[in-house]
């Protein structure tokens, strides 16, 4: 969490650490809808706990913006925790797919030099068409679009982000004190509270 | 009541074979649930014909809207202190939940709502009566979930009602597909549910922010504090008092609040908000530490938020971490439930007294008193004014009946003006502004504090939003006092086309039925007055008629409610005229 809050809009990542439970990602995604914010980016997935699912957001947003928005989201039943970091605070990377006339390929060697440049790997070649994979941060593949666009792009897809927490050690340890009915101080912490030591002086 | 009671069937042995509708019905009694509120319809009949053997211990209402129902849940709720429970079926009944549910929600209201649904086969086939409950809810529900096997519904329910009371209660819902009803399955007891893991209703109490706070109050040279429900939803009502009555701090409440500290009090300075008393509005920018506890800076409260409190270090006490900072930055967060807070608050706390700051509330009140209060209480014009109404309801009531208000100009009127004596005895729809809720809420009220007198006020517009609710009130026999105060207008929407829209009165003039007529209609006595010689003897009439009984009293058309902090006004902007 950075120390001051920046008054400008960044991209921030949040964590959501939810049961897994039908319904809650329109919960959760009408958070956002009711405010009129746009999510820019939205993946669930598994986590490191069987049975336990992780949400990756992503919004353009103020952090005072955000801290409300993530204590609205924690506050649902099912959801058990929620982090929001900024770019700097995660290792991210998102996926994207391009397809391209295998003739062109084939024919022009400079169109594999430039995937080969652009870390891009081969997923399927068939006699009409290739596939390629990138992996990256946006710029890296939106990057590959406009280098792919001459020479007959016929597919693109990108996938959303997934973002690891640098400083987390995962939830286990935190999922079996909420286990308990009376979970300890730690796991009740709060990151917003902790940043009040600062502001407050007598 | 003369009927014979009738013994619903004990708890069944592990492994009784049970249909869904009678597993979710023993539950019911599990949780102490006496009283329902429902509408009976195709895809929730299974639920009807299992609560046909629950009769001695499950009392159903039959209400004349699915509105009226839950709204009807909702008064029950907040004279009890229990969870409400209301039932209606698919389709269109559950529709005519979402204003009350919304209503429950935003005013933390602790319901548990049962919808029928098509059978589990049918859904998403757009079958007869069918609509997505779930979805339609999901964001007025605090939590609400679909069941399609009948195995799930003890868990469930044990639940929905740990969801519905704890933490910041609100409404939850469970809909239930038919087969789910009907399936039988051996059932395994009923346990109430105390914790679910992703769930904390309380957050731990900081001790260290207690202490901050506390260092706080004891410095203050001008402490203001405001509360609202949540000292009533936390039971807190005398560790509140307590804390008052160590620090001498002047206090003031919301609309949700009032009636947890008695209007008597003499640290009681009275109404905050847009139509609230003159003092607590302006010394809210003028106190040096402002406490405020369970409840939420509504915009109605605070006006322009940017000039609210701003030389004001704020403390705010609330159970939904949520709130905290939500509309007004907080200096010191107190989290956690006031029931525990306050009494550690009022430990660290230096025994004070400030007597000239809360002699400023009174000079204050003095003023409104002489610019405002006086001619509405007791008026030297001829016709009525709805104070003169509140004023000579409180002599006759002293204080201790259950006030009930619907929403407009009345409602504003009543919650200045009503003299309450108890702890829930002031209830209205807060947060959402729900026209039509009194009639309804004050019949549930009712039912949750059958030994109170129970008087809903209610509008002229109000009143014909939900009055087939008379209904319920013919077929259950319940005794509830129903006062409309008529103004021949939508009078607070007139109100602000008076003073913000040049007057021009775009469809605010509504007609009335002849509301006794209406209540004759429906077996209840009723009396209309316009003359103020026969204002103490209707009341009189109303009050001691044994069962429901309707009084109308014409009341000036062209009144408005004042003081007023105008929209987009800060509350030191509030207008006395
Ligand atoms: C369901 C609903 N519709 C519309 C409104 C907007 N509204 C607020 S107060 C009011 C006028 C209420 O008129 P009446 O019941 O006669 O009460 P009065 O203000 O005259 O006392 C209206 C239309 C509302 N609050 N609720
Ligand atoms: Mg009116």
């Amino acid at each position: 969490m950075s120390e001051q809050a920046p008054i400008e809009r960044q991209e921030y990542n949040i964590t959501v650490y939810t049961e897994n439970q039908i319904g809650l990602l329109n919960r959760i995604a009408m958070i956002f809808s009711r405010r009129k914010m746009n999510i820019e980016s939205l993946n669930t997935s598994p986590s490191e706990i069987e049975g336990i699912h992780r949400f990756n957001i992503v919004v353009h947003e103020t952090e005072e913006v955000v801290s409300k928005i993530a204590r609205q989201i924690e506050k649902q039943v099912e959801v058990l925790k929620v982090y929001y970091n900024t770019n700097e605070d995660v290792i991210w990377q998102e996926m994207a797919l391009y397809k391209v006339p295998t003739d062109i390929v084939a024919e022009k060697a400079k169109v594999e030099r430039l995937l080969r440049e652009n870390g891009a790997r081969v997923v399927v070649i068939r006699k009409d068409y290739t596939v390629f994979e990138t992996t990256g941060h946006r710029e890296e593949t939106d990057n590959l679009i406009k280098i792919l666009q001459p020479f007959g792009l016929i597919e693109f897809v990108r996938s959303a982000r997934i973002a690891i927490i640098k400083d987390s050690d995962g939830f286990n340890r935190k999922l079996r004190e909420f286990e308990r009915a009376e979970p300890g101080h730690e796991v009740m912490e709060n990151e917003f509270l902790n940043s009040r030591e600062k502001v407050f002086s007598m | 009541m003369l009927t014979q009671e009738k013994q619903a069937p004990a708890l069944p042995e592990t492994d009784t074979m049970l249909s869904g509708s009678q597993a979710l019905l023993h539950g019911f009694v599990v949780e102490g649930v006496d009283t329902i509120f429902g509408y009976p319809g195709g895809a929730i009949m299974p639920i009807y014909d299992a609560l046909y053997d629950f009769e001695g211990d499950l009392k159903h209402i039959l209400v004349r809207h699915e509105q009226g129902g839950i709204h009807a849940g909702q008064g029950y709720a907040r004279s009890s202190g229990k969870v409400g429970v209301v039932f209606a079926t698919s389709g269109p009944g559950a529709t005519n939940l979402v204003t009350g549910l919304a209503d429950a929600l935003i005013d933390s209201t602790p319901l548990v709502c049962i919808t029928g649904q098509v059978f589990a086969h049918l859904l998403g086939t757009d079958a007869f009566q069918e609509a997505d409950v779930i979805g339609i809810t999901t964001p007025v529900t605090k939590w609400n979930y679909q069941v399609t096997d009948a195995t799930e519904i003890p868990e469930v329910l044990a639940k929905a009602f740990h969801i519905a009371r704890s933490g910041r209660p609100g409404p939850v819902l469970i809909d239930i597909t038919k087969n789910a009803q009907l399936q039988k399955f051996a059932f395994k007891g009923y346990t109430p549910c105390d914790h679910i893991r992703s769930y904390r209703p309380k957050p731990i109490v900081r001790k260290e922010y207690i202490r901050q706070a506390a260092e706080l109050i004891n410095k203050a040279k001008k402490p203001f504090v405001l509360w609202g429900q949540g000292v009533m939803l936390g039971s807190a009502e005398q560790e509140f008092r307590a804390f008052l009555e160590k620090t001498g701090i002047p206090a003031a409440w919301t609309i949700m609040g009032a009636g947890a500290l008695p209007t008597d009090h003499p640290q009681n300075v009275g109404m905050l908000g847009m139509h609230g008393n003159y003092g607590p509005n302006v010394m809210t920018n003028e106190c040096d530490v402002l406490i405020a506890i369970g409840m939420r800076f509504d915009d109605r409260v605070t006006g322009r938020l940017d000039k609210y409190a701003k030389q004001a270090q704020v403390i705010h006490l609330d159970i939904d971490p949520a709130e905290i900072d939500k509309n007004v930055k907080t200096t010191v967060p107190v989290w956690g439930d006031c029931k525990e807070t306050l009494p550690l608050l009022t430990q660290m706390v230096e025994t004070k007294q400030h007597t000239e700051w809360l002699a400023k509330f009174r000079e204050f009140e003095q003023k409104e008193i002489d610019a405002v209060i006086r001619e509405e209480l007791f008026p030297t014009s001829d016709e009525m004014t709805m104070g003169e109404v509140i004023q000579q309801l409180n002599e006759l009531t002293k204080g201790d009946a259950i006030i009930v208000t619907d929403v407009g100009q009345h409602q504003m009127v009543a919650c200045r003006y009503a003299k309450l004596n108890q702890t829930r005895s002031n209830i209205t729809s807060g947060g959402l502004g729900t026209m039509g809720f009194a009639l309804p809420a004050a019949i549930g009220a009712k039912f949750g504090a059958p030994d109170r007198t129970v008087v809903a006020v209610i509008g002229d517009g109000g009143v014909q939003m939900t009055i087939q609710e008379l209904g319920t009130i013919m077929q259950s026999g319940i005794d509830v006092k129903i006062l409309i105060l008529n103004n021949q207008f939508l009078g607070m929407v007139r109100q602000w086309q008076e003073l913000f829209h040049e007057r021009r009165y775009s469809f605010v003039d509504i007609t009335s039925p002849d509301y006794v007529t209406v209540a004759k209609g429906y077996g209840i006595p009723g009396r209309s007055i316009n003359q103020r010689e026969n204002l103490v003897e209707a009341l009189q009439k109303m009050l001691t008629n044994p069962g429901s009984f309707l009084l109308e009293v014409m009341v000036t058309k062209e009144n408005n409610v004042f003081p007023m902090v105008p929209q987009g006004c800060s509350v030191s902007e509030i207008r006395l005229k």
